[in-house]
């Protein structure tokens, strides 16, 4: 077995070793990837079409919506796999929750605690900057979503998984992650009913007090806060099912 | 020599042709399933590089555009040449554009891969969680994460 999966993995290695020369040089301007016209129109073009400043946001939620709201529907259904695979509501396993119990109980330790009580609320300051300014600096949805899920990951091993409880309850994080599902579809249908095509912003100036290139740039906003509330829930879920065995008590 | 010449030439698409085939042999040969989802993970980041360097161009900037192009009111004076054949181009447009520097392909990187990718990351992390449930659900039925011996007992139970 070992041997078979050696030779097929030189077998790949050799393949595409032997189409390295034809790969454009490191950093070339002219490769096919870019200067090809639509990355093109992506740089130069982004800006008089949707006013916003970052590419990679533009592209991301605008030009490409269907794309990445097909990924936040992606990591919803990830976030549901994992409940649905491993959350157990059953009676109580009381020799696995105690055996548990005492290889994790432990005094909290002052520094710890003392720490991330500072930290954490300015991680999540930062992540919502991260996704409120997502399209003027690096930075959107999914990486501030990703912080903010983050901060709820570092509470709850810093205390313990019920201190996070607290914050996130298991039915919030589902309304969180189905909201986020809601925002972003929400903004496709809104442009549906306004008369034109799903996700197409530009006609939200008709509801806003802004031009429509400039609606397009709020449009995106939106629909980043609600890539943002799924990738939050979904990060914190598959955190806590892992960590806790699907029981949701005892954690790290 | 003349090998070495062809690898240091495009010395990153080989360095990712490794890790890619370090990533396949770890997911192929491994027994351990734990270890079969780092190799998914080394994998994965193998495809994330090829993509960022595809995205690469020498001596432009990161793809956000700078305050001055954005703001051109901001700056005094020094746009001033450039807004003759910005605004020429795209007149109809809007007012946002005719009055900045025009902005060149050639400055900003490639914004497309990065794109890609951004979604990719937090996809790969959330199929590597579900790849994780499974593994642990299959600990708790089996008593082992190998794979040959999660195998041994599916076999001989039936």
């Amino acid at each position: 077995m070992k041997a078979l999966a050696f030779i097929a993995v030189i077998l790949t290695g050799w393949l595409l070793m032997s189409a390295v020369s034809d790969f454009p040089d490191w950093g070339d301007p002219a490769s096919p990837a870019n200067s090809y016209r639509l990355s093109q129109h992506y740089i130069t073009e982004t800006f008089p079409e949707t006013s916003v400043p970052n590419m990679v946001t533009a592209v991301l939620a605008d030009y490409r919506g269907y794309d990445t709201m097909f990924e936040t529907v992606v990591i919803f259904t990830a976030g549901i796999a994992i409940i649905g695979i491993l959350r157990r509501y059953g009676p109580k396993d009381e020799s696995v929750l105690k055996q548990q119990a005492t290889i994790y109980k432990k005094d909290d330790d002052l520094i710890i605690s003392t720490t991330c009580r500072l930290v954490i609320p300015i991680i999540q300051l930062f992540a919502l900057y991260v996704v409120a300014h997502g399209h003027h600096s690096p930075g959107g949805g999914f990486q501030g979503g990703v912080i903010f899920g983050a901060s709820f990951i570092l509470l709850a091993l810093s205390r313990d998984l019920q201190t996070a409880q607290k914050w996130v309850p298991e039915n919030r994080i589902l309304k969180l992650a189905g909201t986020g599902i809601f925002i972003y579809a929400g903004f496709g249908f809104l442009c549906l009913a306004l008369g034109s095509n799903f996700l197409d912003y530009q006609i939200l100036h008709k509801i806003m007090p802004a031009t429509p290139i400039e609606a397009r740039s709020h449009a995106m906003l939106g629909v980043e806060i609600g890539v943002a509330f799924t990738v939050t829930a979904v990060m914190f879920s598959i955190y806590s099912n892992l960590a806790s065995n699907g029981r949701m008590k005892e954690g790290l | 020599m003349e090998l070495l010449e062809a690898i240091s030439a495009k010395f990153n698409y080989w360095v990712y042709i490794v890790i890619m085939m370090i990533g396949l042999y770890a997911m192929i040969s491994k027994n351990n399933l734990i270890k079969k989802l780092i190799g998914m993970s080394i994998f994965q980041t193998a495809i994330i590089l090829f993509y960022v360097s595809i995205g690469v161009k020498e001596g432009a900037t990161i793809p956000i555009l700078y305050h001055e192009q954005v703001h051109p009111s901001h700056d005094s004076g020094h746009h001033e040449a450039d807004t003759s054949h910005g605004a020429g181009e795209h007149g109809s447009d809007a007012d946002l554009h005719a009055a900045g520097p025009l902005i060149e392909a050639d400055d900003f990187a490639n914004p497309l891969p990065h794109v890609l990718m951004l979604t990719a990351i937090v996809v790969g992390v959330s199929t590597l969680g579900v790849g994780l449930a499974i593994t642990q659900k299959l600990y708790g039925e089996f008593g082992t994460i190998e794979e040959h011996e999660i195998l041994d007992s599916i076999i001989s139970g039936k």
